[in-house]
């Protein structure tokens, strides 16, 4: 259903009222708006030597370096939380009952716990020096779960019929598994893998807690070190350049796996039935059964708070 | 295994401090998301612009940086004198509501098209359709994703330890800098606590699911 059905095509007096409707709202947000960089300026967040300081190469070397450390972080972590859901997603799809249930309990019980717990119990009993790995393995044993859980429900989402011809053909196990079933799964979960990532990628940022030298945290240590000028700390500025560059980090990988998830849809060959194939799953992941063609409402981004 | 029994007191402020900061930060997102979900549906452009905007901004922004532009931007702007719960309760109500607010949208897309065009050709109004016919059917198919996300956000509120809440999070925090304990066993009853939130969550969402399905 899309919006429009919530409401008649709108004649000349409804389109003024909307007109008018939408001058109010824009002359509220903006207000708003200019009220904020109005208390902004007048608490002198925006002089000129609060800032300077962003000019200076020594400066951009060390953003720069924090960007690199986050994006170390995130790819190690992302490399090592895919390598962790094939392994718990393979064991969940098990012959063997003991193999399956372990994995069961791994996979509910890392996916139950706060990441920032799983990450304070790692860096105060096994990396106390290197926070670091803290960060890195407790993101992979969280995103690990998720994204294991994610393959395994691409798999079970492979029309039933596929498995059938394979197994009648005389394929094995794992042969049916690698050349029938992965490759049409991965189609359908590419979205949904590439929009956890984004949230490991978001989860980095959990760093700044343990006070491990990611972006946010040189971004705090480098205001506090700037001096204060006339009695005004340098956190404001630093809460937008810094935090421009994570939207805009996070938003290009969005985009991405909005990009993947179009092409998917757009390519006839082959294309696989939706992830939703029954009516609680389309209850359960949301985004698929969102409209289309909305940049906000593609199945690559269900909901994922996390 | 006496940590519980030696700081309980300091267990159960942490308990309720994660129970309080999940109950009124998912009070504040889910009125803000189901808000935001009508603006994004509504007939008005600037409201549908503002939706869409609110919910890619949240979504894209480290629940972190969120707390630091929150505790740090409110006082800039003259907001003194909120403590650091409040604080953290918009934080995390703001965050979540981009979620709700797409969970909500999804549960209006599910709605069969007739109902919304039946309330139409009886002369409803916009604000008559969504409120009286779409958003009550809508709320079925949005109960289990909105479980789940509340169940993110209870995870989620461990984040405001660092930010000078009281919580579970901060608990844990306290008890590991304070030597003679076995760090697993904290964790264990930290990790305890959270299960019996996040079980309660859903609980309660599969008994909401089961009341409102009898409906159908």
């Amino acid at each position: 259903m899309s919006g429009s059905v919530l409401y008649d095509v709108p004649g000349p007096k409804a389109q003024a009222r909307n007109r008018i409707y939408g001058i109010l709202a824009a002359v509220v947000l903006l207000g708003l708006i200019a009220f904020a960089v109005h208390r902004l300026d007048a608490t002198g967040q925006f002089q000129g030597g609060l800032w300077s300081a962003y000019e200076y190469t020594d400066t951009q070397q060390r953003i720069v370096d924090g960007l690199l450390t986050t994006l170390k972080t995130f790819a190690v972590a992302a490399a090592l939380s895919l390598v962790l859901g094939t392994v718990l997603a393979t064991a969940r799809l098990s012959d063997h009952k003991p193999v399956r249930w372990a994995a069961t309990v791994l996979v509910e019980f890392f996916r139950a716990m706060p990441l920032l717990i799983m990450i304070f119990l790692l860096y105060a009993a096994v990396f106390t020096s290197d926070p670091m790995w803290a960060l890195v393995i407790g993101l992979m044993l969280y995103n690990g779960s998720v994204q294991a859980e994610i393959f395994r429900s691409g798999i079970n989402a492979v029309p039933r019929g596929q498995s059938e011809a394979a197994f009648a053909l005389g394929l094995r196990k794992t042969q049916v598994m690698t050349t029938v079933l992965v490759p049409q799964a991965v189609r359908t979960m590419l979205p949904s893998i590439i929009s956890q990532l984004v949230v490991t990628l978001k989860d980095t940022s959990l760093g700044f807690i343990i006070l491990y030298e990611e972006l946010l945290f040189v971004g705090k240590s480098f205001a506090q070190q700037t001096p204060p000028v006339n009695g005004v700390y340098a956190f404001i500025p630093m809460v937008i350049v810094f935090g421009s560059i994570y939207v805009l980090l996070c938003l290009a990988l969005s985009s991405v796996a909005t990009w993947v998830e179009r092409r998917t849809k757009r390519s006839r060959k082959g294309t696989p039935p939706p992830l939703a194939a029954t009516g609680a799953v389309v209850m359960a992941d949301p985004g698929h059964s969102a409209a289309a063609g909305d940049p906000g409402a593609s199945g690559a981004d269900v909901p994922k708070a996390d | 295994m006496n940590v519980l029994s030696d700081n309980f007191a300091m267990f159960r402020e942490g308990f309720v401090g994660t129970v309080e900061l999940t109950a009124l930060s998912a009070l504040l997102a889910l009125v803000l998301g189901t808000l935001v979900a009508a603006f994004r549906v509504s007939p008005v452009p600037a409201l549908r612009v503002f939706g869409t905007t609110w919910v890619t901004l949240l979504r894209n922004t480290p629940l972190v940086l969120l707390f630091l532009a929150v505790t740090l931007g409110l006082p800039a702007l003259g907001l003194k004198g909120w403590d650091s719960f409040w604080l953290a309760v918009l934080a995390l109500g703001c965050y979540t509501s981009a979620f709700i607010c797409e969970a909500v949208r999804s549960g209006i897309n599910a709605v069969p098209v007739g109902q919304a065009e039946a309330a139409r050709s009886i002369g409803m109004t916009f604000g008559q359709t969504l409120t009286q016919i779409v958003l009550p059917q809508a709320t079925r198919t949005a109960i289990p994703p909105i479980g789940s996300l509340l169940i993110a956000l209870a995870k989620n509120t461990a984040i405001a330890s660092g930010f000078n809440v009281s919580e579970l999070g901060s608990v844990q925090k306290t008890l590991n800098a304070a030597a003679g304990y076995n760090i697993y066993v904290i964790f264990l009853w930290i990790a305890l606590c959270y299960i019996i939130i996040t079980f309660t969550i859903s609980g309660l969402f599969r008994l909401l699911e089961n009341r409102l399905a009898v409906a159908r």
